[in-house]
């Protein structure tokens, strides 16, 4: 079995993997470590069918290779963004939870921020 | 293969990103003024592409870097794309305008973190726009999506407080989610064709296992941006804890990114391959949506809330259609009246959802609450934000003279070309649901309080005004030039059957309203207890549906009907394969 | 031989997938993922996609395990009350057969995918003398889907105002995260003050490199802002206020100069990212000598997170 497909074989498998940690995680920071998971085991798939693209003298196909470097970054951002909206949670709420349902503490900021009429109501 | 006029299509993209890219040096009360120059540029541009559009006749093309495609990247506006370019760069004026008197820097501070951060994210969220809409290849409409999602994610949290941080995580995973789903699927057509081109996708397409699955996994992901039912776990909080002038970009704006991907991917790059069995399992979901969200909207107690649920319903509109649109044969999907129907339903909610989150912002503001129980007296104090609602809701109810109505009648003529009278009966039902909240609102607040109420704040008239004038627009709709509209399409609305049909919408509404609402219309101090069997057996239907919402709504359970959606698709799409 | 070494990396990768979704602890899940970006770097080696390797090592591995390694310190206290939310087992017994399911199906269709598998290696090397580069990865980066990396460029910049914004009101413009504080005379201040130097040239090679063997911006820059991290860590630096111009100035330089030189090319070249014949590789460099310093920036303050401490009066 050539390298390319045993890694597009094992891809799958990540994905799976990943899929079942987005799912089955509770707490968020899982849920991006398993999202990660996920979009490695894409990267991959792309990386295996680059290796199957082999030609020209190259080892792999170069527009794909390409395509994953920018995923990657991309990949990092989204991991980036959502890591600062988790703890900003956590700073102003004291927990984690994704559900509604859950008794918040007083807003750590509400001290601190200019009296300003609030603009939306609270969530039902 | 660039046709004259094609470097405008890169223009539309760069201006917003050069217009956020200056604000950010800039700094301070610039990055408005830049905002609104940035506006005025890109509307122009809009209106160039739709000018060489008009004149030549074809789609407008563009090679970037001189580089065809499979090796380059082109850029590609139709029809489809040349509308929502304009639409998107007026509704975004619209919004801009209202959103000064929200979003101005307080004097004395050079730079405030939500206004610098509203002004920069709403160019942001423009020109990921134009970017989904003229963007040729499948990666760079992935990066489009994931520029769309972190520039709409902040607007969620802008205000800070807890329940919108969460509400904002809740939609960045979901989302996040949605778009591993959709490079997989890209990824999948990549190994299978060497290209990610649309337009070359479409001439080689064949439905082998690698296509099917990518079809499954990539519409998936795009519903889950989009929240159609049951994928919709994130949609309310956000769009409903956002303030009032993030809240008109997300709803009306920013879900129209990842449906337009939907129309585009399944009638652009795979119409053969998708079959009418998933079309109607995606209609399907639409109509679910418009059945729960209606439902629960007129349920709400908070303004924002039920506008946040109406957004949910009109989801659903816009994926109906999907079956309605195949060809006489039932074997591929085609341009035709059906997909004009969608993309005018499309740009008319636009514009009505933006009016109708604005109104209810202002209302918000001027009273401090947007209890709807307690909206006695506002149509006396702020007649132009109640008309604006009333608009607005009239519009979205799909009632003659408005786009809605429109692209309803192109519809039910799909309908009954294909013979589907079950979309008839949606279509013509929907407005009624739709007419359901539309009533609750206006009943509650066209209703006269005894002592004129007092403002906590006085409304910028000028937000009224823009918010009045996007509603309008969508009424206006009815009289567009898209190409001739055929004469029998718009009706007087005075003559005696479209009136009847009008006074028969509004009455179903009311009936709805006046049995689903939490707090009853006729005698709200009343417990539910002493009500009668009628409407004690509606308020159990709601509360069932509304619980069952909840449900929906929980990540664990959202999250595996995502799953169980792809699966689906894939199952209907290889049973429609191997059938063939 | 060959073979073993890819089915045994191949077992190690799900091995530390696995690891890293069902460990009970974060920090454990987050040291596993670190791992197994570590070996997805050897994988990607193996797979002959050596500027990949180099893009996971860095950016992969390194900047996202760091990324995930501090949050799951300071969200410690929390994992009790979310393993009380576990979803119930008719929930996780759904989505395991649904996830094998996406599975069976991915696999199905790496199997059936064509044979010989569609390429665009011959296209890209018969085009890539016009662009004077000779890495073909390069070659695709920077002028045939150059619009993928400006994107990319102006992703990151929307991720860092997305990340600002996050912050509380009062300490806008003010510096990203806490002051840290470090013995003077330990390891950290030691290796802070020794190792930056040495990584900032290994950084500028690799990017100075990366025209024509493998390499690039992206990698140098990882390497560039991982060496301002450490000196920030070790209490030698401090993170700048948010507002300062040069900040600013920093992050929209690069992205504009490339807007500016694609502009420049849609007057001389016909075309937006077009490069005039004889200057293709001259521009290209420009645009990767003007986008390294943002990118670095970029990322450094993507990890520094949302400002925290009001600036300076």
């Amino acid at each position: 079995m050539s390298g390319g497909t045993l890694f597009g074989l094992c891809a799958a498998l990540l994905v799976g993997v990943g899929l079942y940690g987005m799912v089955a995680n509770a707490h968020p920071l899982r849920k991006i470590l398993a999202f990660n998971i996920v979009g490695s085991g894409v990267f991959l798939m792309l990386g295996a069918i680059a290796r199957r693209g082999a030609a020209a003298g190259l080892g792999g196909d170069p527009v794909p290779q390409a395509l994953l470097i920018t995923g990657i970054v991309v990949a990092f951002s989204a991991t980036a963004l959502a890591v600062a909206v988790l703890l900003r949670l956590f700073d102003v709420t004291g927990s984690v939870t994704l559900s509604a349902d859950v008794p918040a503490k007083p807003d750590a900021d509400a001290a601190e921020a200019p009296a300003k009429p609030p603009q939306s109501p609270g969530l039902g | 293969m660039t046709t004259p006029g094609g470097l405008l299509l890169a223009l539309a993209v760069l201006v917003p990103f050069i217009g956020v890219l200056v604000g950010l040096v800039l700094g301070g009360r610039n990055a408005q003024r830049v905002a609104f120059l940035t506006m005025a540029i890109g509307f122009g541009v809009a209106v160039a592409v739709a000018d060489h559009f008009l004149r030549s006749g074809a789609p407008v093309v563009y090679l970037l870097g001189g580089w065809a495609p499979p090796l380059g990247v082109a850029l590609r506006a139709d029809a489809l794309a040349v509308v929502m370019l304009l639409v998107v760069a007026v509704v975004i004026f619209g919004i801009g305008v209202y959103a000064c008197a929200d979003f101005g820097t307080p004097s004395g501070a050079r730079e405030a973190r939500a206004p610098f951060a509203y002004w920069l994210l709403l160019m942001a969220v423009w020109g990921s726009l134009n970017l989904v809409f003229v963007s040729g290849d499948l990666f760079t409409l992935y990066v489009a999506l994931e520029l769309l999602t972190f520039a709409g994610v902040p607007l969620v949290s802008l205000e800070g407080r807890g329940e919108t941080l969460r509400a904002a995580l809740r939609y960045l995973l979901f989302a996040l989610l949605g778009s591993v789903l959709y490079l997989l699927g890209a990824v999948l057509l990549y190994g299978a064709y060497g290209t990610l081109d649309i337009a070359l996708l479409a001439a080689h397409i064949r439905p082998d296992p690698a296509t099917l699955a990518a079809a499954a996994l990539m519409t998936t992901g795009l519903l889950a941006k989009t929240a159609l039912f049951p994928l919709h776990i994130w949609l309310p909080p956000a769009h409903a804890g956002a303030p009032a002038a993030a809240s008109a970009v997300l709803s009306a704006l920013v879900v129209k990114g990842s449906w337009f991907l939907v129309v585009r991917l399944w009638f652009d790059v795979m119409p053969g391959v998708i079959t009418l069995s998933a079309a109607q399992l995606l209609a399907g979901m639409g109509a679910a949506a418009i059945v729960f969200g209606s439902i629960v909207a007129v349920r709400q107690e908070r303004l924002k809330l039920l506008v946040a649920y109406s957004t949910l319903a009109q989801i659903g509109y816009l994926f109906l259609m999907f079956p309605l649109a195949f060809d006489a044969g039932g074997t591929a999907l085609v341009h035709g009246g059906a997909l004009t129907g969608g993309l005018l339903q499309a740009i008319s909610h636009a514009t009505a959802k933006a009016g109708m989150f604005m109104a209810a912002g202002l209302i918000y503001a001027a009273l401090g609450h947007d209890r709807i129980a307690d909206l006695a007296g506002v149509a006396r104090a702020m007649p132009v934000t109640v008309l604006t609602f009333a608009v607005a809701g009239v519009a979205l109810m799909g009632v003659v003279p408005s786009g809605a109505y429109l692209a309803k009648k192109l519809l039910l003529y799909a309908a009954d070309d294909s013979g589907q009278w079950w979309w008839t009966i949606v279509l013509q039902g929907g407005a009624v649901f739709t007419a359901g909240y539309v009533v609750l609102v206006l009943a509650n607040a066209l209703r006269g309080a005894g002592v004129p109420i007092t403002l906590v704040v006085r409304v910028s008239r000028r937000s009224e005004f823009a918010a009045l004038a996007l509603a309008v627009c969508s009424l206006l709709l009815a009289l567009a030039a898209l190409g001739p509209v055929p004469g029998d399409l718009v009706s007087n609305p005075l003559a005696p059957a479209e009136l009847g049909s009008t006074l028969l919408t509004f009455a179903g509404g009311a009936l709805l309203a006046l049995g689903l609402a939490r707090r009853s219309l006729l005698a709200p101090a009343r417990a539910d207890a002493d009500a009668g069997p009628v409407r004690r057996g509606m308020v159990a239907v709601g509360t069932a549906i509304a619980n069952a919402d909840v449900l929906v709504r929980r990540w664990p359970s959202a999250s595996v009907a995502m799953l169980a959606v792809t699966a689906l698709f894939g199952w209907l799409l290889a049973a429609g394969a191997m059938s063939n | 031989m060959t073979d073993v070494l890819n089915v045994g990396l191949a077992a190690l990768i799900v091995a530390l997938a696995i690891w890293a979704v069902f460990a009970r602890d974060a920090f454990a899940a987050v040291v596993g993922f670190i791992a197994y970006g570590l070996l997805l770097t050897l994988v990607w080696v193996q797979l002959q996609g050596v500027d990949v390797a180099l893009t996971e090592a860095a950016i992969g591995g390194g900047l996202t395990g760091a990324l995930l390694v501090g949050a799951a310190s300071r969200l410690r206290g929390t994992e009790a009350a979310a393993r009380a939310e576990r979803p119930r087992t008719l929930v996780r017994v759904a989505a395991a057969a649904l996830s094998a399911a996406v599975t069976a199906a991915l696999a199905i269709g790496v199997l059936m995918l064509p044979d010989p598998a569609p390429t665009l290696a011959p296209q890209t090397m018969a085009n890539i003398e016009v662009t004077g580069v000779g890495n073909p990865i390069t070659a695709v980066l920077l002028a045939f889907r150059a619009m993928d990396t400006l994107l990319e460029a102006i992703v990151l910049v929307f991720a860092l105002i997305g990340v600002w914004s996050l912050g509380p009101d009062l300490a806008w413009g003010g510096r990203p995260g806490l002051r840290h504080r470090a013995d003077p005379n330990g390891i950290l201040a030691y290796l802070a003050r020794v190792l930056p130097p040495i990584g900032i040239i290994v950084g500028t090679y690799i990017f100075w490199v990366g025209a024509d063997h493998p390499g690039g911006k992206f990698q140098g820059a990882t390497i560039v802002a991982a060496m301002w991290l450490l000196a920030i860590m070790a209490g030698l630096a401090d993170a700048p206020p948010v507002s300062r111009t040069w900040v600013r100035v920093g992050l929209a330089a690069g992205p504009l100069v490339f807007i500016a030189i694609g502009l420049m090319g849609a007057v001389t070249a016909g075309a937006f990212l077009a490069y005039p014949d004889g200057y293709a590789k001259s521009l290209i460099i420009v645009i990767e000598l003007a986008l390294m310093p943002t990118l670095a920036l970029i990322l450094a303050l993507l990890i520094a997170g949302a400002p925290r401490r009001p600036a300076q009066p």
